[in-house]
């Protein structure tokens, strides 16, 4: 049986399909804490769940028996700030506040853990998240200090994806810090991103890599060189893993602002977003919630409503947006607590919830 | 000695019934206090060993500003409380 996990302000709900479009809420885990983000193993059927308590903090479980139980993991830590040198007057906060993105590497018996945190940090865990390790180079590479937060006081990296046909190659976003890889399994890190158009710095600043803001960093697992981005302004694909970008005409009615941005797993010609209106507004274009599909790599865009809310404020956040593993089922939640899904590739929406907390992220659990 | 308390909030958490502990810096007092549930240590301070941005560390009825002060002496007779700010809510 499916499962889709939406992680809430007020908990991380579990929710359970009985038969075609019949959702249910089987489980409320962690009720009236706010969870950040979950990830579940394929492999190892581990299930992770990230919380940012309001008052105590970033808490990080696991469960090995998909959601029956918790155990209490080890929290990735930053080292302590230096008093002295390039790192001592550093803005940003040297401790982590959020857990926001998750991926995992290596055979079973090997499994690698990795977390990209807020301030914008990469740890890795070989022992299931019983301990970590920071990723050193990269927190302590000095264009840090350009970065910027985006929507929080701080820049986060809420975006890791693992290149499929060599997993030592690693893709991180940040907002606002860019793209960065490490094809080096973690130990050294670039700034990527040529073609990029950032109209929040000053214009000499406009196409440098290191100051842009990735809403979201989506791949296409079969052919993983392509991969598609929500930029702040603009929408933008590359078909060299990153490197290079072409941006795309958004849809006229829609413009091409928003946050989530999905990549078809298969056709690398197909992804999807959930525009917004303008970054001064952030709710639906026109208070009319869609969902936008391109099948020609982002040439034009086809715009769906049908099953949609036309007077609507909903925000869809960055983790706000998911697909099944089979490809079949599309899912998009919001911040005023809806939560929707398609089963026909996003022409038609069927709503499962509309009282739940607000939504940070849903993601379909793997099986 | 000084006496630790948790509010009940962080004990919805982390059993922390109230402790008799050793005087000493504030960073050797709660160190104490947090010999017994070693977790409990993320979940007042950061990874700097601060007090956490939305928790309020109280000794006797003053409270305890800066929150990276932690050499701040906790003498003889004193009560530590640890509660939640109101900010985090």
């Amino acid at each position: 049986m499916q499962s889709l996990l939406v992680s809430t302000r007020k908990g991380l709900f579990e929710l359970l399909a009985h038969s075609a479009g019949a959702w249910t809420i089987a489980a409320h885990h962690f009720p009236g804490e706010p969870v950040s983000q979950t990830f579940t193993d394929a492999l190892t059927g581990h299930w992770f769940a990230a919380l940012r308590l309001g008052h105590f903090g970033v808490k990080l479980y696991r469960s090995t028996d998909r959601g029956k139980s918790w155990q209490e993991m080890a929290c990735p830590a930053l080292p302590p700030q230096p008093t002295q040198g390039f790192w001592a007057d550093d803005p940003t906060p040297w401790s982590v506040e959020m857990i926001w993105s998750f991926a995992a590497t290596g055979p079973a018996h090997q499994r690698r853990l990795w977390a990209g945190t807020m301030p914008a940090a990469v740890f890795y865990s070989d022992d299931g998240g019983q301990s970590w390790t920071l990723c050193d180079s990269f927190w302590r590479d000095e264009k840090r200090k350009q970065w910027m937060g985006g929507g929080n006081d701080y820049p986060g990296l809420h975006t890791l994806l693992v290149n499929p046909v060599d997993e030592s190659h690693l893709t991180a976003a940040i907002s606002c810090g860019g793209i960065w890889e490490s094809r080096d399994a973690g130990c050294s890190w670039q700034s990527i991103g040529q073609g990029f158009k950032a109209d929040f710095v000053p214009p000499e600043l406009i196409s440098e890599p290191n100051v842009q803001d990735p809403h979201r960093v989506s791949r296409c697992t079969a052919q993983p060189a392509v991969m598609w981005t929500q930029l702040h302004f603009g929408l933008y694909r590359s078909e060299d893993h990153g490197q290079h970008w072409q941006q795309l005409q958004g849809h006229p009615e829609i413009g091409d602002f928003g946050f989530p941005i999905l990549a078809d797993p298969v056709n690398p010609e197909r992804g999807w977003v959930v525009p917004a209106q303008s970054d001064t507004h952030r709710y639906a274009p026109g208070a009319r919630m869609c969902v936008a599909r391109t099948d020609d790599a982002g040439k034009t865009w086809q715009v769906f409503r049908s099953g949609l809310p036309q007077q609507s404020y909903d925000l869809i956040y960055r983790h706000g947006l998911t697909l099944s593993a089979d490809g079949q089922a599309l899912a998009i939640a919001s911040t005023t607590g809806n939560l929707w899904l398609s089963s026909d590739a996003g022409q038609q929406w069927h709503q499962i919830s509309q009282h739940l907390p607000p939504i940070n992220a849903v993601m379909f659990a793997a099986n | 000695m000084v006496t630790v308390e948790f509010a009940n909030s962080l004990q919805r958490h982390k059993p922390c019934p109230p402790q008799q502990v050793s005087s000493g810096s504030l960073a050797q007092v709660l160190n104490a206090a947090f010999t017994a549930e070693p977790s409990l240590r993320h979940y007042v301070l950061d990874d700097q060993g601060h007090i956490r941005k939305h928790v309020a560390v109280f000794i006797d009825s003053q409270i305890h500003l800066p929150r990276d002060a932690m050499a701040q002496p906790v003498r003889d007779g004193c009560k530590v409380l640890v509660i939640q700010s109101l900010t985090g809510g």
